[in-house]
């Protein structure tokens, strides 16, 4: 060993921390490792997300009344104004349950979006003082969502039985709808998370996007039909595409009694899910190194 | 007084062999970090440059060198105090030795992963001090139980009596430091950094800390900290780094360095 050397050489250092079996530090975890840290980490995740909901709502007087309550109040805001603008041919047919499982399911989706894009840049005290896998935040952002969706779902049931809907067997497809849906939603929260450390405006731009994708989700009105030829319109289309839409029909299907989902519509949920839900974990972990940057 | 890019101190820092000495537990190797910073730092050169920065609202990135190459083995056993100036260096390290601050160039190898303890490294703010302890044993990796178990321990070391059951954000800045450094301390680490945190409490919290640190020390880990009070570190570690402008100007015994410091402030 060079003890006279005024500085010891990269080999030597490297070549002792070999020796000891030291790890490089800071250098992106393998994807099994990853996953077993995130694992080993599933208590704060669930923790973060609980103690993050209780005190969204602490601060108010109603509380966790809110989180029914403001998308209600939406549901009717919107209701007013398209049921006053819209002409009836346009309307599905049970309006008002149609519109609430439409504004309920969106908001899951549209949380999930925007505090998803916060969960890193609005976390950075944590990420500055422990170490544990990032993917904890974005995913923990998802499940706070859930634990809002609960009572937002016995008020949407309610709302249909209210409405006519009958109790059915047909209920119980909420589980698969709702876990594919989240799936896609936790997708959608790791890329938006990663997307906002890149670049932080994108935050800005949310909003809008969030906009587009509501007017663009049936949520007020039924598909145009078929044309004479059978072929569909471009709105149609869109339609058919937009996951948000393909979730919030799996809904439907599941609560009102006149709007069912074709197989295919589940096919394309199963898609959006699990690809959304794979491709934005690889893209988040891709970067794990990166958060903490700024 | 001889400087470590002239001659080390400690002689050979490749020192503590698999044979002889203890076992390393972090060898930093040649470590740069830089930041980006989007800053209007460099004043724009004429009235358009400046109007057009201002429509596009684009600022210019900056590359600041906060480390510059550092080399340095610590063992086992080891308390390692870090001074410098503000702004050499000092809290980047430590960031860097805990993994939260990605190395540029060269390498930081370290046996487990370093927990950092900053007095600025808020938990959540808007949160009990009480569910900041859940969720900072369970950040670290702690199971439910174990929280649980050591839950009384950390309060009471803490020290904050009933603020405990109101948000974070509601406490002064010691007591949001002593909290920190409790939950921190509650878990034994093989590696533990800590920034400043003993700088904040009264003398009782003070005396309290530096006991913890030396049994986590004697709990064959390692503790780096960084403070700005030089009696604090005598005390405290037996060796000193110091940072200089991103470099490392000294490395060896505390006593030493903390003289030679001393000497070039004056």
């Amino acid at each position: 060993m060079p003890t006279s050397s005024s500085r010891p050489s990269h080999d030597d250092l490297a070549a002792l921390a070999a020796e000891h079996g030291l790890p490089k530090l800071g250098s992106r975890p393998t994807l099994p490792v990853y996953l077993r840290q995130l694992w080993g980490r599933r208590f704060f995740c669930f923790g973060l997300a609980r103690a993050r909901f209780r005190s969204q709502n602490e601060q108010d007087r109603l509380g966790i009344g809110w989180i029914v309550l403001r998308p209600l109040i939406n549901a009717a805001v919107y209701g007013f104004i398209f049921g006053l603008l819209l002409p009836v041919s346009t309307r599905q047919a049970n309006f008002v349950a149609s519109l609430v499982v439409g504004v309920f399911i969106f908001q899951f989706f549209a949380a999930c979006l925007t505090d998803g894009a916060k969960s890193i840049t609005g976390n950075s005290g944590l990420i500055r003082s422990l170490h544990f896998p990032r993917a904890v935040l974005p995913i923990a952002t998802v499940i706070e969502q859930l634990l809002a969706l609960v009572p937002m779902l016995v008020v949407m049931l309610a709302v249909a039985l209210f409405t006519g809907e009958p109790v059915r067997p047909d209920w119980l497809k909420l589980v698969p709808a709702l876990a594919l849906m989240t799936l896609f939603c936790t997708g959608i929260a790791m890329i938006a998370a990663r997307l906002t450390i890149h670049i932080r405006d994108i935050t800005q731009l949310i909003p809008f996007l969030t906009r587009l994708v509501f007017y663009l989700s049936g949520i007020f009105y039924k598909p145009p039909p078929k044309d004479a030829t059978g072929g569909q319109g471009v709105l149609a289309q869109v339609l058919e595409w937009n996951p948000v839409h393909v979730f919030i029909s799996l809904v439907r299907d599941a609560v009102i009694v006149g709007e069912p989902a074709g197989a295919a519509t589940w096919r394309r949920a199963v898609g959006f899910g699990l690809v959304f839900f794979v491709a934005g974990f690889l893209y988040f972990w891709r970067a794990e190194e990166r958060y903490g940057r700024e | 007084m001889s400087e470590v890019a002239a001659e080390p101190m400690t002689g050979d820092p490749v020192t503590g062999g698999p044979t002889t000495g203890p076992r390393p537990t972090v060898i930093v190797d040649d470590l740069h970090v830089d930041y980006t910073v989007y800053a209007t730092g460099r004043p724009a050169k004429n009235e358009a440059t400046k109007l057009l920065r201002r429509a596009t609202n684009l600022r210019r990135a900056r590359q600041i060198h906060a480390l510059r190459g550092l080399s340095f083995t610590a063992h086992e056993g080891e308390a390692i105090g870090v001074i410098g100036r503000n702004g050499s260096g000092k809290s980047t390290l430590l960031r860097a030795i805990a993994g939260l601050t990605p190395a540029d160039r060269g390498a930081i190898y370290a046996d487990s992963d370093p927990t950092l303890l900053g007095v600025n490294a808020a938990l959540i703010n808007e949160l009990s001090g009480e569910r900041n302890i859940i969720l900072g044993g369970l950040a670290m990796g702690l199971t439910p139980e174990q929280v649980r178990e050591r839950y009384d321990d950390i309060v009471d070391f803490a020290g904050i009596g009933e603020f405990i059951e109101l948000p974070m954000r509601t406490y002064s800045a010691g007591m949001g430091a002593r909290l920190r450094f409790a939950i921190a301390a509650s878990a034994t680490h093989r590696i533990l950094l800590v920034d400043e945190a003993l700088a904040v409490g009264d003398a009782d919290f003070q005396r309290r800390s530096e006991k913890r640190i030396n049994e986590l020390r004697d709990a064959a880990g390692t503790v780096f900290l960084v403070s700005h009070s030089l009696k604090v570190i005598q005390d405290t570690c037996q060796r000193t780094l110091w940072v200089d402008a991103g470099l490392l100007r000294m490395d060896g015994p505390s006593a030493e360095v903390i003289a030679a410091y001393n000497a070039s402030v004056s």
